[in-house]
Protein backbone atom coordinates (compact mmCIF):
# COMPACT_ATOMS: atom_id res chain seq x y z
CA UNK A 1 0.00 0.00 0.00
CA UNK A 2 1.27 3.46 -0.86
CA UNK A 3 2.16 5.53 2.17
CA UNK A 4 0.32 8.75 2.76
CA UNK A 5 2.37 11.92 2.97
CA UNK A 6 2.53 13.58 6.40
CA UNK A 7 2.52 17.00 4.81
CA UNK A 8 2.56 18.47 1.34
CA UNK A 9 2.33 21.72 -0.60
CA UNK A 10 1.82 22.81 -4.17
CA UNK A 11 2.52 26.14 -5.72
CA UNK A 12 2.48 27.71 -9.15
CA UNK A 13 4.52 30.73 -10.19
CA UNK A 14 5.65 32.42 -13.43
CA UNK A 15 8.80 31.03 -15.06
CA UNK A 16 10.77 34.23 -14.41
CA UNK A 17 14.39 34.16 -13.29
CA UNK A 18 13.60 36.35 -10.29
CA UNK A 19 11.58 33.39 -8.95
CA UNK A 20 14.62 31.08 -8.76
CA UNK A 21 15.44 32.39 -5.29
CA UNK A 22 11.74 32.39 -4.39
CA UNK A 23 11.53 28.64 -5.15
CA UNK A 24 14.58 27.96 -2.96
CA UNK A 25 13.13 29.84 -0.03
CA UNK A 26 9.69 28.24 -0.15
CA UNK A 27 11.12 24.72 -0.37
CA UNK A 28 13.49 25.55 2.51
CA UNK A 29 10.63 26.96 4.60
CA UNK A 30 8.64 23.76 4.01
CA UNK A 31 11.32 21.10 4.62
CA UNK A 32 12.57 22.97 7.69
CA UNK A 33 9.63 21.25 9.40
CA UNK A 34 11.79 18.10 9.30
CA UNK A 35 14.48 19.79 11.40
CA UNK A 36 17.20 19.03 8.89
CA UNK A 37 20.91 19.57 9.19
CA UNK A 38 22.23 22.74 7.55
CA UNK A 39 23.95 20.81 4.73
CA UNK A 40 20.86 18.72 3.95
CA UNK A 41 18.79 21.89 3.70
CA UNK A 42 21.43 23.46 1.41
CA UNK A 43 21.39 20.35 -0.82
CA UNK A 44 17.62 20.50 -1.24
CA UNK A 45 17.68 24.22 -2.00
CA UNK A 46 20.39 23.72 -4.63
CA UNK A 47 18.67 20.74 -6.30
CA UNK A 48 15.38 22.66 -6.52
CA UNK A 49 17.17 25.74 -7.83
CA UNK A 50 18.67 23.61 -10.63
CA UNK A 51 15.33 22.13 -11.64
CA UNK A 52 13.50 25.47 -11.53
CA UNK A 53 16.30 27.24 -13.45
CA UNK A 54 16.02 24.56 -16.14
CA UNK A 55 12.32 25.40 -16.58
CA UNK A 56 13.08 29.13 -16.71
CA UNK A 57 15.96 28.79 -19.19
CA UNK A 58 14.76 25.91 -21.37
CA UNK A 59 11.17 24.96 -20.47
CA UNK A 60 9.38 27.45 -22.70
CA UNK A 61 12.28 28.46 -24.93
CA UNK A 62 10.59 28.10 -28.31
CA UNK A 63 8.90 30.80 -30.42
CA UNK A 64 5.47 29.14 -30.11
CA UNK A 65 5.50 29.82 -26.33
CA UNK A 66 6.32 33.54 -26.75
CA UNK A 67 2.78 34.63 -25.95
CA UNK A 68 1.63 31.76 -23.76
CA UNK A 69 1.54 31.62 -19.99
CA UNK A 70 4.84 30.22 -18.75
CA UNK A 71 4.41 28.58 -15.37
CA UNK A 72 6.45 26.48 -12.97
CA UNK A 73 4.56 23.91 -10.89
CA UNK A 74 6.42 23.07 -7.70
CA UNK A 75 5.21 20.56 -5.14
CA UNK A 76 6.67 18.66 -2.22
CA UNK A 77 5.54 15.77 -0.02
CA UNK A 78 7.30 14.27 2.95
CA UNK A 79 6.67 10.95 4.63
CA UNK A 80 7.03 9.44 8.11
CA UNK A 81 10.20 7.58 7.07
CA UNK A 82 11.94 10.86 6.17
CA UNK A 83 11.48 10.57 2.42
CA UNK A 84 11.08 13.92 0.69
CA UNK A 85 9.62 13.98 -2.82
CA UNK A 86 9.85 17.22 -4.79
CA UNK A 87 8.26 17.70 -8.19
CA UNK A 88 9.11 20.51 -10.62
CA UNK A 89 6.91 20.56 -13.69
CA UNK A 90 6.30 22.72 -16.73
CA UNK A 91 3.87 22.58 -19.63
CA UNK A 92 6.43 23.71 -22.18
CA UNK A 93 8.37 22.30 -25.09
CA UNK A 94 9.67 19.14 -23.41
CA UNK A 95 13.05 17.46 -23.89
CA UNK A 96 13.72 15.50 -27.11
CA UNK A 97 16.45 13.34 -25.61
CA UNK A 98 16.34 13.10 -21.82
CA UNK A 99 19.41 10.85 -21.52
CA UNK A 100 21.47 13.34 -23.53
CA UNK A 101 20.17 16.31 -21.50
CA UNK A 102 21.29 14.57 -18.31
CA UNK A 103 24.88 14.03 -19.47
CA UNK A 104 27.44 16.08 -17.53
CA UNK A 105 28.52 19.27 -19.37
CA UNK A 106 25.84 18.88 -22.04
CA UNK A 107 24.08 22.14 -22.74
CA UNK A 108 22.05 23.60 -25.57
CA UNK A 109 22.91 27.15 -24.46
CA UNK A 110 26.72 27.49 -24.08
CA UNK A 111 26.61 31.14 -25.21
CA UNK A 112 24.48 31.85 -22.14
CA UNK A 113 27.26 30.38 -19.98
CA UNK A 114 25.18 27.38 -19.01
CA UNK A 115 27.61 24.94 -17.41
CA UNK A 116 25.65 21.82 -18.40
CA UNK A 117 25.95 20.59 -14.80
CA UNK A 118 22.34 21.07 -13.64
CA UNK A 119 21.20 17.44 -13.76
CA UNK A 120 24.58 16.19 -12.51
CA UNK A 121 24.25 18.42 -9.45
CA UNK A 122 20.64 17.31 -8.89
CA UNK A 123 21.81 13.68 -9.02
CA UNK A 124 24.70 14.33 -6.65
CA UNK A 125 22.55 16.09 -4.07
CA UNK A 126 19.55 13.75 -4.03
CA UNK A 127 18.97 9.99 -3.88
CA UNK A 128 17.02 9.80 -7.10
CA UNK A 129 16.17 12.05 -10.05
CA UNK A 130 13.41 10.98 -12.42
CA UNK A 131 12.58 12.89 -15.56
CA UNK A 132 9.45 12.41 -17.61
CA UNK A 133 9.25 14.53 -20.73
CA UNK A 134 7.26 14.65 -23.91
CA UNK A 135 8.04 17.10 -26.72
CA UNK A 136 5.26 19.69 -26.89
CA UNK A 137 3.73 18.55 -23.58
CA UNK A 138 6.29 19.55 -20.97
CA UNK A 139 8.66 18.06 -18.45
CA UNK A 140 8.34 16.68 -14.93
CA UNK A 141 11.43 16.35 -12.75
CA UNK A 142 11.01 14.36 -9.55
CA UNK A 143 13.69 14.67 -6.90
CA UNK A 144 13.74 12.16 -4.06
CA UNK A 145 15.86 12.58 -0.98
CA UNK A 146 15.76 10.30 2.05
CA UNK A 147 16.40 12.12 5.28
CA UNK A 148 17.43 10.67 8.61
CA UNK A 149 14.99 12.20 11.05
CA UNK B 1 24.51 39.41 -6.03
CA UNK B 2 26.55 42.56 -5.45
CA UNK B 3 30.26 43.03 -5.94
CA UNK B 4 33.15 45.30 -5.09
CA UNK B 5 35.82 45.80 -7.75
CA UNK B 6 39.30 47.29 -7.52
CA UNK B 7 42.19 47.17 -9.98
CA UNK B 8 45.76 47.97 -9.03
CA UNK B 9 49.04 47.10 -10.80
CA UNK B 10 47.34 44.71 -13.21
CA UNK B 11 45.53 42.81 -10.46
CA UNK B 12 41.77 43.04 -10.41
CA UNK B 13 40.19 42.16 -7.05
CA UNK B 14 36.49 41.38 -7.08
CA UNK B 15 34.55 40.44 -3.97
CA UNK B 16 31.13 38.94 -4.67
CA UNK B 17 28.31 39.16 -2.13
CA UNK B 18 25.04 37.23 -1.83
CA UNK B 19 23.50 34.53 -4.00
CA UNK B 20 25.05 33.39 -7.27
CA UNK B 21 22.35 31.94 -9.50
CA UNK B 22 21.12 32.33 -13.10
CA UNK B 23 19.14 35.47 -12.26
CA UNK B 24 22.00 37.29 -10.53
CA UNK B 25 24.90 36.04 -12.66
CA UNK B 26 23.84 37.65 -15.93
CA UNK B 27 24.01 41.37 -14.98
CA UNK B 28 27.19 40.83 -12.93
CA UNK B 29 28.90 39.04 -15.80
CA UNK B 30 28.13 41.83 -18.29
CA UNK B 31 29.48 44.55 -15.99
CA UNK B 32 32.53 42.58 -14.87
CA UNK B 33 33.46 41.60 -18.44
CA UNK B 34 33.23 45.26 -19.47
CA UNK B 35 35.59 46.13 -16.58
CA UNK B 36 38.01 43.33 -17.60
CA UNK B 37 38.06 44.62 -21.18
CA UNK B 38 38.71 48.17 -19.93
CA UNK B 39 41.33 47.41 -17.22
CA UNK B 40 42.96 44.47 -19.04
CA UNK B 41 44.25 42.82 -15.81
CA UNK B 42 46.90 40.07 -15.70
CA UNK B 43 45.26 38.43 -12.71
CA UNK B 44 41.62 38.38 -11.67
CA UNK B 45 41.11 37.48 -8.04
CA UNK B 46 37.53 36.46 -7.32
CA UNK B 47 36.75 36.51 -3.61
CA UNK B 48 33.90 34.05 -2.99
CA UNK B 49 33.91 34.18 0.81
CA UNK B 50 30.65 36.16 0.98
CA UNK B 51 28.66 33.96 -1.42
CA UNK B 52 25.73 32.43 0.44
CA UNK B 53 24.38 30.30 -2.43
CA UNK B 54 25.89 28.83 -5.59
CA UNK B 55 24.41 26.42 -8.14
CA UNK B 56 25.41 25.37 -11.68
CA UNK B 57 24.70 28.90 -12.93
CA UNK B 58 27.34 30.10 -10.46
CA UNK B 59 29.69 27.49 -11.94
CA UNK B 60 28.89 28.86 -15.39
CA UNK B 61 29.77 32.34 -14.14
CA UNK B 62 33.12 31.18 -12.70
CA UNK B 63 33.99 29.13 -15.82
CA UNK B 64 33.05 32.10 -18.01
CA UNK B 65 35.44 34.45 -16.15
CA UNK B 66 38.14 31.74 -16.29
CA UNK B 67 37.80 31.62 -20.08
CA UNK B 68 37.58 35.39 -20.36
CA UNK B 69 40.89 35.77 -18.47
CA UNK B 70 42.49 33.04 -20.62
CA UNK B 71 41.35 34.85 -23.76
CA UNK B 72 43.32 37.97 -22.75
CA UNK B 73 46.34 35.94 -21.63
CA UNK B 74 45.60 36.36 -17.93
CA UNK B 75 44.71 34.12 -15.00
CA UNK B 76 41.85 33.64 -12.57
CA UNK B 77 42.34 32.92 -8.89
CA UNK B 78 39.47 32.06 -6.56
CA UNK B 79 39.85 33.40 -3.04
CA UNK B 80 38.33 31.84 0.08
CA UNK B 81 35.29 30.11 -1.44
CA UNK B 82 32.47 29.87 1.12
CA UNK B 83 31.11 26.45 2.16
CA UNK B 84 28.24 26.32 -0.39
CA UNK B 85 30.56 27.49 -3.18
CA UNK B 86 33.28 25.01 -2.32
CA UNK B 87 30.81 22.13 -2.35
CA UNK B 88 29.64 22.93 -5.88
CA UNK B 89 33.19 23.61 -7.14
CA UNK B 90 34.26 20.18 -5.86
CA UNK B 91 31.23 18.44 -7.35
CA UNK B 92 32.13 19.81 -10.77
CA UNK B 93 35.90 19.28 -10.31
CA UNK B 94 36.59 23.00 -10.85
CA UNK B 95 38.65 23.10 -7.65
CA UNK B 96 41.30 21.13 -9.57
CA UNK B 97 41.14 23.30 -12.68
CA UNK B 98 41.15 26.80 -11.18
CA UNK B 99 43.77 28.06 -8.75
CA UNK B 100 42.22 28.58 -5.34
CA UNK B 101 43.71 30.58 -2.50
CA UNK B 102 42.61 30.00 1.07
CA UNK B 103 43.54 32.92 3.29
CA UNK B 104 43.14 32.64 7.04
Amino acid sequence: MRKKAINSFKCIFPAKSVNESFSRYIIAAFVTQLELKVNDLADIKTAVSEAVTNVIVHGYNKPEYAKSQKLVFLSCDYYSDGKVVITVRDKGCGIENVAKAMEPLYTTAPEEERSGMGFTIMQALTDDVRVISKPGKGTTVRLIRKMII
Amino acid sequence: MNYKLETENGIMDITLYGEMDHHTAKPAREEIDAAITFDNPIILRLDLSQITFCDSSGLGFIMGRFRKMQSIGGNLTLVNPSGPTQRILKLAGLDKLIRTEIKK
